[in-house]
């Protein structure tokens, strides 16, 4: 993260395309300076001192000035780097940028079925690159949590992209979905199977009550609302002990069945049944085929949606909510029906959670996670099912490589944990992708019926919706 | 009749503090119609900053007499807190200025996320209590053994807010950077055009904001000895809800607002349950928004077709 | 006068006040049914606040918007939900400042407009995620019915362009044929020829023409180009101050002095020497 560069000097040298004069080196320094400068500032106290506690539990700062020399001067350096990539660049001819060459769509035509097709051989694929399936475990868990990201993403998608609703709560719905299952499964001894949909149901239910009073909000205010609405969710989770068990969770729900044969090592297990010895990680396998599919419904759904009266209608509710009543649209219902059938998308989700994790907790369901959501959903692009895909394999599998980074123990010391600057970084990664791709990864919209030529619309044209 | 009076006294002090963090929400959203999502996180940040001057003015510099410590505090933490302000508004809000209008609010969110882990990574993720500061209070009256009391530290609390509003208030209204600033808020385009310098404006805006979440800061540090890297979310969001309840962009709003909301939490943990005060909050938030979404002081927006 | 006689749209006693400022008070008139009807005046008015009557973005005040359709079933337009205005009286408008779905292409802006018949034949979305038959045909129909729009307004070969991207003239007549989509009996167009040039406003005239002629479509608009309003209307109704100032045909109109005095904008006692000026 930089400063804004604008007020760097715009015009270069004639003759320099590409390189940068001495004076722009001296700006860039200066800019650097000044930015180390500031971080100095900000680093006073909250850096340069670290509160402690001595043997009688009073308070003392510890004075660590180190950290704040490597941080200004990381910021510096970061400073110069991005001032001098901004003079070449304005110092080099100016390119004119295509909207959409026909490279970038092709590129579009075989991101679709490659990513199917690494979707569906994962687990395969992950065996053999790390020399079995029990070796794959850690890979696979990986794919089974983006792929919930994903289906997440996508069934938020329908509200905020499509219909133009900003909902900051969708992970009240995940809750819902994932406390259905816990509580039908404990309690009545319900199979997932009856509970999937029920939980999808109770999820859309849940959605048209919160729906209801607030669809009529614009903008900030509905976001707001939802997000009151999230919060109440869990608070209710945490503190209704007699039947959510309160903060301390719903343990032991039961497994994931391969539809009524456990896998386990006993006689009538997944594993003797179909000849094959007893392994653990069948169970995880089928998971990741069950969230694959249920995250390929989400998408077919969603792809159908749009082309049928009630997606345009979402589609137009986002462009314009006047015109749209002008047209006899029964405006309020059809925002219900966006919240109503994310909510259920959210609740299934929420159930394959549950089965997943069998435990459930109300921490859970925070608002970070609806944050997490909201992010896979802007920064792939409103609207756009491809690039809430990619976007949540950013956002999900890239701090997971954080997890790898153990050499940097090495340099930094023994207890340092880079996992602990996982959202620390996931922030500033938020405010980053904003400020570089406002519209996320893909910028422009897919037309639901063509007439002659199919042509993408730009995502400057595109509204992104008001409410 | 005691317990009520008492909470009545309490909830004016708490009510003092969210009023403090709702005048930075209602300032930002007045002036570029955006939720700074950030501002709980910014007044954590600035009891944390707090804690740490009292600390070093106390064991370092060895200052014995209390309010010289609390003035120097209040004064630290308010330009402490402003630099970031100002940084933040400059590096995460700024550059989305025109842009996508989903942008800022996210950027806000990422912000907020940064600065509470910030936070925690730094400073750690236990409480960090300090010696309670202002022990006297005063009894005011005591029936069935049951004492009224006010106390010193809640005088001040409320003292400070007062002043610090009227400072306030006397900018907005009097000076020309208040001037600008409703200028700004009518029109930024226009604004523009006859000469007033909008992102400074902008800034300036960022910056008053921080600074009162910072004396909302030092007196939440005050008032309860205590701060955690978690503790910007849910005052945030109920300052915000006290700015929305006033009336968003009005500055005696805020105020307003961030009283009622004072009073109903304490009135609501001491008559009803304490464990469901949050979710009163919050279901206050949501139906003031639905019933009353332009607030008590606030002006009704009308729908253009 | 067919407006007397046959009336699609009677407007009476309607007032609307918005705090303590009236903008319409006590409007009676009447929209003939097959008319097309001028609603003209000053800025200020009241003309679009009377639109927004009609068309259900506001509940007035007072007074009472009957519309008759053709079999005699008749709507209280002032009690009607606003979407059902659209779908149930058959009341559809545009816009003074155009709002066209920018993002969406010319063809899904029509498609929009045939929400309502398509929700039906899509069986509220159930039938129509499986891809049945006959929702399928009622799509081909609505599809069809865009492409008849698109060619009468000489858009066919933008269909698959972004709304947003059309000239500011076409946006406009697109938004007309938007309207038409949904099978009005009245069309309220507001100020249509804004914004035109001389050429492009001829061929507006055309084209509301042919709408009545060809659809049966009763017309009310808000024109401020006199070129439209004589060119066309059976009927000018004259507001001013949100009262209504003359009523009658074009002819009777042009030359009531109250109406050219609200438009010169002079005082009621120097009446006389303004008509005197212009020659009356």
């Amino acid at each position: 993260m930089a400063l804004n560069t604008s007020h760097a000097p715009a015009i270069a040298a004639p003759g320099a395309a590409s390189s940068v004069t001495g004076a722009q080196v001296a700006t860039a320094l200066r800019e650097a300076g000044i930015a180390a400068l500031l971080t100095l500032g900000l680093s006073i106290p909250i850096l340069a001192f670290k509160t402690e506690q001595n043997q009688s539990n009073a308070l003392y700062l510890q004075p660590r000035w180190g950290v704040v020399a490597v941080v200004c001067g990381l910021i510096f350096l970061v400073r110069f780097a991005v001032c001098l990539r901004a003079m070449r660049r304005a110092a080099a001819p100016a390119r004119l940028k295509a909207p959409a060459s026909p490279f970038v769509q092709k590129l579009f035509g075989i991101a679709v079925p490659l990513f199917l097709g690494v979707a569906l051989t994962y687990p395969l694929l992950a065996s053999l690159a790390t020399g079995g399936l029990a070796g794959a475990r850690y890979w696979i868990d990986l794919g089974i949590l983006i792929l919930t990201y994903v289906m997440l993403g996508w069934g938020l998608n329908i509200v905020v992209g499509l219909a133009g609703l900003l909902d900051l709560g969708y992970v009240a719905f995940y809750a819902v979905g994932a406390y259905s299952y816990a509580l039908l499964s404990t309690t009545f001894g319900w199979s997932f199977w009856l509970c999937l949909p029920l939980a999808g149901i109770l999820a859309a239910f849940w959605g048209i009550i919160l729906g209801f009073p607030v669809l009529r909000l614009r903008g900030d205010y509905l976001a707001i609302v939802t997000l009151a609405f999230g919060e109440i969710i869990r608070l209710v989770l945490i503190n209704w002990v007699e039947l959510t068990n309160g903060g301390a969770g719903i343990s032991s729900i039961p497994r994931v069945t391969f539809f009524g044969v456990p896998f386990d090592s006993s006689e009538n297990g997944f594993a003797s049944l179909f000849g094959i010895s007893y392994s653990p990680m069948h169970r995880m396998v089928f998971l990741y085929y069950l969230i694959l599919v249920l995250a390929l419904v989400t998408n077919v759904v969603t792809i159908r949606l749009r082309r049928l009266p009630v997606g345009r209608a979402w589609e137009a509710l986002r462009e314009d909510e006047i015109a749209c009543r002008s047209l006899g649209i029964n405006t309020r219902n059809t925002k219900l029906t966006a919240f109503a059938i994310g909510a259920m998308f959210g609740g299934f989700a929420g159930s394959f959670f549950a089965v997943r994790q069998g435990f459930v907790s109300p921490e859970s369901f925070n608002f970070l996670e609806s944050a997490i959501i909201l992010s896979i959903v802007v920064l792939g692009g409103m609207g756009s099912q491809v690039g809430v895909a990619v976007a949540a394999i950013i956002m999900v599998g890239a701090p997971e490589l954080l997890r790898n980074l153990g050499f940097l123990k090495q340099v930094f010391g023994a207890d340092f944990d880079p996992n602990e600057y996982r959202l620390l970084i996931f922030g500033l990664a938020m405010v980053a992708m904003m400020v570089w791709r406002p519209r996320g990864l893909v910028g422009h919209r897919e037309p639901s019926m063509v007439l002659t030529e199919r042509k993408a619309i730009s995502g400057s044209l595109v509204k992104e919706g008001h409410g | 009749m005691e317990v009520f009076v008492q909470q009545l006294i309490n909830g004016l002090t708490l009510g003092s503090i969210y009023g403090l963090i709702a005048i930075g929400y209602t300032m930002v959203f007045g002036i570029i119609g955006m939720i700074n999502f950030a501002h709980g996180d910014v007044f954590m940040l600035s009891a944390f900053i707090a804690l740490m001057l009292f600390l070093f003015v106390t064991a370092w510099l060895g200052i014995g007499s209390i309010a010289i410590a609390l003035i120097i505090v209040m004064i630290g933490a308010m330009l402490l807190t402003s630099l970031w302000g100002w940084t933040l508004e400059r590096m995460a809000y700024r550059p989305l200025r025109g842009s996508f209008r989903l942008a800022p609010l996210i950027s806000a969110i990422g912000v907020s996320i940064f600065l509470s882990n910030f936070v925690q990574v730094s400073q750690g993720a236990r409480n960090k209590p300090i010696p309670p500061m202002v022990r006297d209070v005063i009894v005011l009256f005591e029936r069935d053994g049951y004492a009224v009391a006010l106390s010193y530290k809640q005088i001040i609390i409320m003292l400070t807010t007062a002043v610090l509003l009227a400072i306030f208030w006397y900018v907005v209204q009097k000076t020309p950077l208040g001037r600008a600033q409703r200028a700004c808020e009518q029109d930024r385009r226009m604004a523009a055009l006859v000469g007033i310098d909008v992102d400074r404006t902008i800034s300036l805006t960022f910056v008053m904001g921080a600074s009162l979440a910072a004396v909302a800061g030092t007196m939440y540090l005050l008032y309860y000895g205590v701060v955690s890297f978690a503790d910007g979310f849910v005052p945030g969001v109920k300052a915000f809800t006290a700015a929305v309840l006033g009336g968003i962009g009005s500055l005696p709003g805020a105020v307003l607002g961030g009283l009622i909301i004072g009073l109903v939490e304490t009135l609501w943990s001491a008559y009803f349950s304490i464990e469901y005060k949050d979710v009163a909050a919050f279901s206050l938030l949501a139906i003031v928004l639905i019933f009353m979404p332009s607030g008590i002081l606030g002006r009704p927006e009308v729908e253009k077709v | 006068m067919r407006w007397q006689e046959d009336p699609i749209l009677e407007v009476q006693h309607l007032k609307m006040r918005f705090g303590g400022l009236v903008a319409v008070n006590d409007l009676s008139f009447s929209v003939g049914r097959g008319d097309i009807t001028a609603l003209i005046g000053p800025n200020g008015a009241g003309k679009t606040t009377v639109f927004n009557c009609i068309t259900g973005f506001y509940r007035p005040s007072e007074g009472m918007l009957s519309l008759r359709h053709a079999d005699g079933t008749t709507y209280l337009l002032e009690r009607l939900p606003g979407h059902a205005i659209s779908w149930k009286a058959k009341v559809a408008r545009t816009f003074q400042n155009i709002r066209l779905f920018t993002g969406m292409t010319v063809l899904e802006n029509l498609l929009v407009a045939r929400h309502n018949p398509l929700m039906i034949a899509s069986g509220f979305t159930l039938l129509g995620l499986f891809g049945l038959p006959s929702f399928r045909e009622a799509e081909r129909q609505a599809v069809e019915q865009a492409k008849f729009w698109l060619e009468k307004i000489n858009l066919i070969d933008r269909a698959d362009d972004p709304a947003g991207d059309l000239p500011y003239g076409a946006q406009r007549r697109l938004e007309i044929a938007r309207a038409m989509c949904t099978d009005p009996i009245l069309l309220c167009l507001d100020e249509p020829a804004a914004g035109l040039n001389p050429r492009e406003s001829h061929e507006l005239n055309e084209l509301l023409l042919s709408i009545r002629r060809d659809h049966g479509t009763s017309i009310l608009l808000i024109e401020h180009d006199m070129s439209v309003v004589m060119g066309i209307s059976d009927h000018v109704v004259v507001l001013d101050y949100g009262t209504k100032i003359a009523d009658g045909t074009p002819e009777e109109v042009r030359n009531d002095p109250s109406v050219i005095a609200a438009y010169l904008g002079v005082e009621d006692e120097e009446l006389d020497k303004v008509e005197a000026e212009v020659g009356l």
